[in-house]
């Protein structure tokens, strides 16, 4: 096949000259080189960047970064990337640099490939760990032959210690070939094997893409890789289909496993998805005037902050999942593991004094036995917004099998009156859905279910 | 790579201190060409974890199964496996030409790729063959390699005997510029004379110890035998950790000896 294909192409004229871009590995030894910029990000402490002619590891300057302390009116963080006109890196295996700080502090991220375009290679090491004497530090490239024409030659943000400001220090920052980058582990969702149960229509998230390498220091060094340095894989394109920006989108009912490959090694990880089909959506909430409306979470309306719609409570929760679902483009909360969950509201609280209602949509995706249950619990934090205190208080109305059907959205306008014991109103902060209680011997009677809708509301 | 040979064969011309000796007879050629368990006839097993894991507290159980040990496709391939095995948690393997190849003197060498990672310990080595009747360190012990899996880039070159052995030993390390001993195949050999012992990696002759090197006996100038082992574990590398990734693979693509 290869010589037939290959026999049948033209050949190149021996005049011909690929395109090239420039190959200077130097991005800042006593200098900037030629070309680049330096652009903070927004919010960021827009002077914490100077080069420093005293504190150097060598030559005549380094480049010194002060990091703010908190409620500094300058910028909350330290954070820029330094892009080019574009550069071909594919002759080096790894950013390298020296660095210090006037104390020992993490560096949240430190990388390259921002360009605050499409990011395409980007490349993040988390929480560099650096220390006040001077070390080089190694940022693999997770695949060298992908970045022909790369414009983010650095970036990096970080913010306080503990509150507080410090500064660092990085010098000789550059591109190096050092031959000794080897061993490369590939990771997606940082080498777990998923299970999604999810509908057509769906689209999931490849996350957690990492590549490892292990140095010469013996040292194995794990970098986010963005999921442009990877091949993905569907088993089952009937069912499931991913782009190169590592979204899955389901097409079909039934099985399928998505794989990834970085540079020809396979990525530790997988995904596998069961797709139940044609996904039925929740009925869309009528308009209403937005003063009479306080929605939690609900793509037909404007949702307060929510802090989280699953604070594990360990060690009694065993609920899984959350805000997960995006079909069609609206999203959809689901519970796996089902015995209680809350969403919480508190940064801030809720005023719902002038609501009659609570709405929420709920589909038990499970066969409903005549003892299963699950039971609305709203909970107010009371006069100083915070939970406990003395002040908070909660009221729950339960939902039995009469009043759930297995597989089919269920509409619930349940009015604030009847969550007896609730008697605070001006400091909402969660709402519960419990399936496990002293009737059930604290076993779980439903395990699976969808939400949507959360709201209060007045007619 | 030319221009580089070209200069390290100059210097060794000219640096009348060193003794210039060729050992161009090929008198063992192992090329591991047969499939399966390694030739019987020059290869024995050292099967167990011997006496406080080899002296050394190593934590492998040596086996001569064939996934521990086998010969495919032109190599000799020992692997380490993370496993329960009679008590032990890492299965690998070990060979010996003891009684069966013993040689005083010449250029013993072997062209390998190494395996990597905390704890991993490989080597191509040697022991004095008279090491029954005269115990460890008295008969000698040649390692013309040694690694750490957790140091990729450098080996070393060690000998040992009486009064110079273990922590005392004679040593000296080589590491690869710009390059590591898992990602490809290397050289690693001793030209052995009478009164020197040279060590080289590819190319590049790397130390030379001589008789006026050791602080006791030289025992070199006897028969020694031949060892292949990838031990897991022990005093030299230490355990291997929840980063070292198993199985381990070393890959031998030959040992020959010429006098």
């Amino acid at each position: 096949m290869c010589t037939i294909v290959t026999s049948c192409e033209r050949g190149l004229s021996e005049d011909v000259e690929f395109a090239t871009f420039p190959k200077n590995p130097e991005i800042f030894i006593d200098g900037f080189s030629g070309g680049l910029q330096y652009l903070p990000f927004g919010g960021s402490k827009l002077d914490a960047f100077k080069v420093d002619t005293e504190t150097r590891y060598s030559g005549t300057a380094a480049m010194r970064f002060d990091v703010p302390n908190v409620g500094d009116p300058g910028g909350a963080f330290a954070g820029a990337i330094f892009p080019d006109g574009g550069r071909d890196l594919t002759d080096y295996d790894a950013l390298t640099f020296w660095a210090r700080a006037s104390q020992a502090a993490t560096i949240n991220e430190i990388g390259f490939g921002n360009d605050f375009g499409e990011n395409k290679f980007l490349v993040t090491l988390n929480n560099l760990r650096i220390s006040t004497s001077w070390t080089k530090y190694i940022i693999p490239i997770p695949d060298p032959s992908k970045l022909v024409f790369e414009k983010g030659m650095f970036w990096y943000a970080e913010g306080p210690e503990s509150g507080n400001g410090y500064t660092f220090w990085i010098d000789e920052l550059k591109y190096e070939r050092l031959g000794t980058i080897a061993q490369p582990r590939p990771a997606m969702f940082n080498g777990e094997n998923r299970v999604e149960s999810t509908f057509v229509g769906a689209t999931i998230a490849l996350t957690g893409l990492t590549q490892t390498f292990n140095l010469a220091s013996g040292l194995n060094q794990t970098v986010g890789a963005s999921p442009a340095y990877f091949s993905f894989t569907s088993t089952n394109t009937e069912l499931a289909i991913v782009n190169e920006r590592g979204i899955v989108s389901i097409v079909g009912a039934g099985t399928a496993e998505i794989i990834a490959t970085l540079n020809g090694v396979r990525a530790r990880g997988s995904l596998t998805i069961e797709s139940l089909g044609a996904f039925v959506a929740a009925p869309t909430p009528p308009a209403r005037n937005p003063a009479n409306v306080i929605s939690v979470f609900s793509n037909a309306y404007t949702n307060i902050p929510v802090d989280f719609y699953n604070g594990f409570f360990a060690p009694f929760q065993t609920t899984l999942g959350g805000a997960d679902l995006t079909i069609n483009g609206d999203n959809i909360i689901q519970y796996t593991n089902l015995n209680f969950v809350a969403t919480e509201f508190k940064n801030p609280t809720a005023n719902v004094s002038q609501m009659t209602h609570l709405h929420v949509d709920i589909l038990v995706r499970e066969a409903i036995d005549p003892t299963d249950f699950i039971t609305v619990q709203l909970g107010d934090f009371g006069s100083n917004a915070a939970f406990g205190g003395g002040d908070d208080t909660s009221g729950s109305v339960k939902f039995t099998n009469a009043d759930l059907t297995s597989n089919q959205w269920v509409s619930l306008d349940i009015p604030l009156s009847s969550f007896t014991g609730l008697t605070g109103r001006n400091n909402m902060a969660q709402i519960f859905f419990i399936s496990a209680d002293g009737t059930s011997n604290n076993v779980p009677t439903i395990s699976t279910i969808l939400v949507d809708n959360m709201y209060f509301y007045k007619n | 790579m030319f221009f580089f040979i070209m200069i390290f064969i100059l210097q060794s011309c000219t640096d009348d201190t060193q003794t210039v000796v060729n050992f161009d007879n090929l008198v063992l050629d192992e090329d591991f060409n047969a499939n399966g368990a390694p030739n019987a006839s020059l290869w024995s097993y050292n099967i167990g974890t011997g006496q406080n894991g080899w002296g050394n507290n190593e934590l492998q159980y040596y086996t001569d199964r064939p996934q521990n040990v086998t010969a495919q496709n032109g190599y000799l391939i020992i692997t380490a496996h993370k496993e329960s095995f009679n008590g032990s948690q890492y299965t690998s393997a070990r060979l010996v030409t003891k009684g069966k190849f013993e040689q005083a003197y010449g250029r013993f060498e072997t062209r390998m790729r190494l395996p990597w990672g905390q704890g991993i310990w490989p080597a191509f080595w040697m022991l004095g063959a008279d090491i029954d009747d005269n115990p460890w360190p008295g008969a000698g012990e040649i390692d013309i390699m040694e690694f750490r899996g957790q140091n990729p880039s450098v080996v070393l070159g060690t000998v040992h005997g009486p009064g110079y052995s273990a922590g005392q030993s004679i040593s000296k390390s080589y590491t690869l510029p710009n390059d590591r001993f898992d990602t490809d195949f290397h050289v690693f050999g001793i030209e052995w004379g009478p009164e020197y012992i040279n060590f080289y990696v590819d190319d590049v002759l790397y130390n030379q110890i001589t008789p006026a090197d050791v602080p006791g006996e030289w025992v070199f100038n006897k028969p020694f035998y031949i060892l292949i082992n990838l031990a897991v574990g022990g005093n030299f590398v230490g355990s291997p950790n929840s980063e070292t990734v198993f199985p381990q693979t070393m890959l031998i693509d030959y040992v020959r000896v010429y006098n």
